[in-house]
């Protein structure tokens, strides 16, 4: 069958009438086309930041271009880093919900909930997160310094609810649709006999899930984690607004002194940025772009690994 | 060895059939026992809501695991556990989404009048003024990155799935489409700037930029979704079509797009309702005002996540009308959001049948 079709394809292509060929270039363009958007990306963004690396240390207020990104960089991973750490683990349980704990009737509403929270735009995040979150973390914060105050990143003060932990919070919220559709896509895929063959020995449904959705699934679950840090990690608004940020480097994520993150930082300067400056946010993008590449390379290439394996 | 030994007749009797389980009604009387003592510890200790739901789901994972331990044994009880934990993730989800919506309707419901809709920023101080102007450069700049993005990315997903063969370069262009779905919004924003800064000089701002920022952002989203839907085409329909005498172009424009035109539109539409909401790419390139410009190509133009992130970052004084028309203009965001993603689902639905 399939060999009759490819060459019922060709003997069609070897006729080549004018629309063919027009139509065949138009979509092979619009997808190179694509590539060069990116490439583009690449390359516009480093002609426009080179200035930053050759000026001088007067227009930077640091000694070179690095000591001025290092820190922003360094909020950038921290944020990320800890939405994860809140984000996968509930991303993962919410998963399971959908694929194997909500009965079928409601498991597609569930997976709309959770969808919706994917639609809420990051502004309207920001707007939650200053005006209704930070508020109610900052009590919190109070007990965590009180009680847990000899661990570094409990130290405090405890003054503002406007931290980097509310900010890798909302991170998180943010964070939490993509991790849960890819998990749980990949969950429903767990082949139906394994999960019968484990029920038939006698294991509990958890047991069941621990012994064959876990295993068929840890590939997926790691690129979708992969693919959730690169959101968080270049996730703007939100940080912009919710954040008090003074760009020091610190461990401590409850006190009135926060670093920075990249994106947050060119969302506030540059509006008001002129000359080196716009130089300087520009480089500081290309610096995130190509950390959100690599990231989401790694996660896309395990995604693509796990399924020839699959 | 020593069990067989052991004459089997005499423990018969004792060895039951059946493990014992708990009854069904066991986890609904844990739960009422759990927030009964949450409730007694909230009352004592002058909890509010949040704490005594915690509270709650902490007493229960604790109480229905253990009561399990004593009739059931470990293994039941570490499953009855891990539903718990794995149902309460749902209910933690949901605080955010709950609490988001109820803020932005209870805070912006009581700002939307004729007058919001129908009045610009314009030489507004204080109280009055509207979003008209940030509502039709949202429209215009979102109708041109449409336009952008809706050719380019169609005919990508035609090249990867009638021309592309899964050969390497079709192989390559998928998983970048993938890496690209991942870019900041913000680095998007960034990459119009740097491409139109060489044309119009430093410092430019226009709308036409953020719709190439906003269509950046798009492209993969449509190319990703009406490549799926291509693939569902059946086979059958582009073989009849050969079978006829029909070019590949013709097959293609006249039989495959319009089977798969309904999944299409649904991809569209969720695309626009994604960099509808976006906020990072327009404010650098798109810049705010407060006058109402129809002209894409030429001087500011305010959208709506922009004004919402201006009114309430820099409300003016008094700060309270400010951040009313932000908490209003968000409201209409969300609203505007929302149904596109159900125009989508409606969409997506009507259509569903017709590919088979």
């Amino acid at each position: 069958m399939a060999t009759a079709h490819t060459t019922e394809a060709g003997s069609s292509r070897a006729v080549r009438r004018p629309g063919d060929v027009i139509f065949s270039g138009l979509s092979t363009g619009a997808a190179f086309l694509i590539l060069a958007a990116l490439a583009g990306v690449a390359i516009f963004l480093t002609i426009e930041g080179w200035p930053a690396v050759t000026a001088s240390s007067g227009e930077l207020g640091a000694d070179n271009i690095v000591l001025h990104v290092w820190p922003l960089l360094f909020g950038t991973l921290l944020a990320a880093a800890i939405a994860m750490l809140i984000a996968t683990p509930l991303a993962i349980g919410l998963a399971l919900v959908i694929s194997h704990y909500a009965p079928r009737r409601l498991a597609g509403p569930i997976g709309a909930l959770i969808d919706l929270l994917a639609a809420v735009p990051s502004v309207v995040y920001g707007l939650w997160g200053i005006q209704y979150l930070a508020p109610k973390m900052l009590p919190v914060y109070q007990w965590l310094q009180d009680n847990l105050g000899f661990l570094p990143f409990f130290e405090g003060p405890a003054t503002t609810g406007r931290t980097l932990l509310t900010a890798s919070v909302v991170l998180a919220v943010m964070a939490l649709p993509i991790i849960t559709s890819i998990s749980r896509e990949v969950f429903a895929q767990t082949p139906v006999l394994h999960q019968e063959a484990a029920l038939a020995l006698g294991a509990t449904r958890w047991e069941m899930i621990r012994l064959t959705v876990f295993p068929y699934g840890r590939s997926g679950v790691i690129s979708a984690a992969m693919l959730g840090l690169g959101r968080a990690l270049g996730e703007t608004m939100a940080i912009a607004m919710v954040l008090s940020a003074t760009g020091v480097i610190s461990f401590n994520l409850i006190s009135n002194q926060n670093p920075s993150t990249i994106a947050a930082n060119i969302a506030l300067k540059f509006p008001e940025s002129t000359g080196v400056h716009v130089n300087v946010l520009i480089f500081s993008g290309l610096t995130l772009f190509v950390v959100t590449f690599l990231v989401n390379f790694a996660g896309r290439w395990i995604a693509s690994r796990g399924q020839v394996k699959g | 060895m020593t069990v067989l030994e052991t004459p089997p007749t005499a423990q018969r009797d004792a060895l039951p059939l059946v493990a014992p389980q708990l009854p069904r009604w066991a986890p609904a009387l844990a739960l009422v026992i759990a927030a009964a003592g949450a409730g007694i510890l909230a009352l004592l200790l002058s909890w509010g809501l949040t704490g005594t739901l915690l509270a709650t789901v902490l007493l229960l994972a604790l109480v229905l695991p253990l009561w399990s331990r004593f009739v059931e044994g470990g293994r039941r009880a570490k499953d009855r556990l891990a539903t718990i934990l794995v149902w309460s993730t749902f209910g933690v989800a949901m605080i955010p989404l709950t609490t988001l919506l109820w803020q932005v309707i209870d805070n912006g419901a009581g700002v939307l009048s004729g007058q919001f809709f129908s009045y610009s920023m314009r030489n507004v101080v204080g109280e009055g003024g509207g979003i008209y102007h940030a509502i039709v450069g949202t429209l215009i700049i979102t109708l041109w990155a449409t336009a952008i993005s809706v050719p380019v990315g169609v005919l990508a997903a035609v090249y990867l799935v009638e021309y592309g063969e899964n050969r390497l370069p079709a192989r390559i262009v998928t998983f970048l489409v993938d890496v690209m779905t991942g870019i900041p919004s913000i680095v998007a924003g960034l990459f119009a700037y740097a491409l139109f800064v060489i044309f119009f000089g430093p410092g430019v701002r226009m709308g036409f930029g953020g719709s190439v920022a906003l269509a950046v952002l798009m492209i993969p989203i449509v190319v990703r979704s009406t490549e799926e839907m291509l693939k569902l085409v059946p086979n059958e329909l582009r073989e009849a079509s050969y079978a006829l005498g029909v070019p590949k172009w013709r097959t293609i424009t006249k039989v495959v797009i319009p089977t798969s035109l309904g999944g299409i539109i649904t991809g569209v539409t969720l695309a626009i309702a994604r960099v509808a909401g976006e906020t990072a790419p327009l404010l650098i390139i798109a810049g705010k005002t407060d006058s109402v410009n129809f002209n894409a190509f030429a001087e500011r133009m305010q959208s709506l996540p922009v004004f919402i992130y201006y009114s309430f970052t820099q409300p003016g004084v008094p700060p309270q009308y400010g951040q009313e028309r932000a908490w209003g203009a968000a409201l209409v965001l969300i609203a505007l959001v929302m149904v596109l993603n159900l125009i989508a689902r409606i969409i997506g639905r009507i259509f569903a049948p017709s590919k088979r």
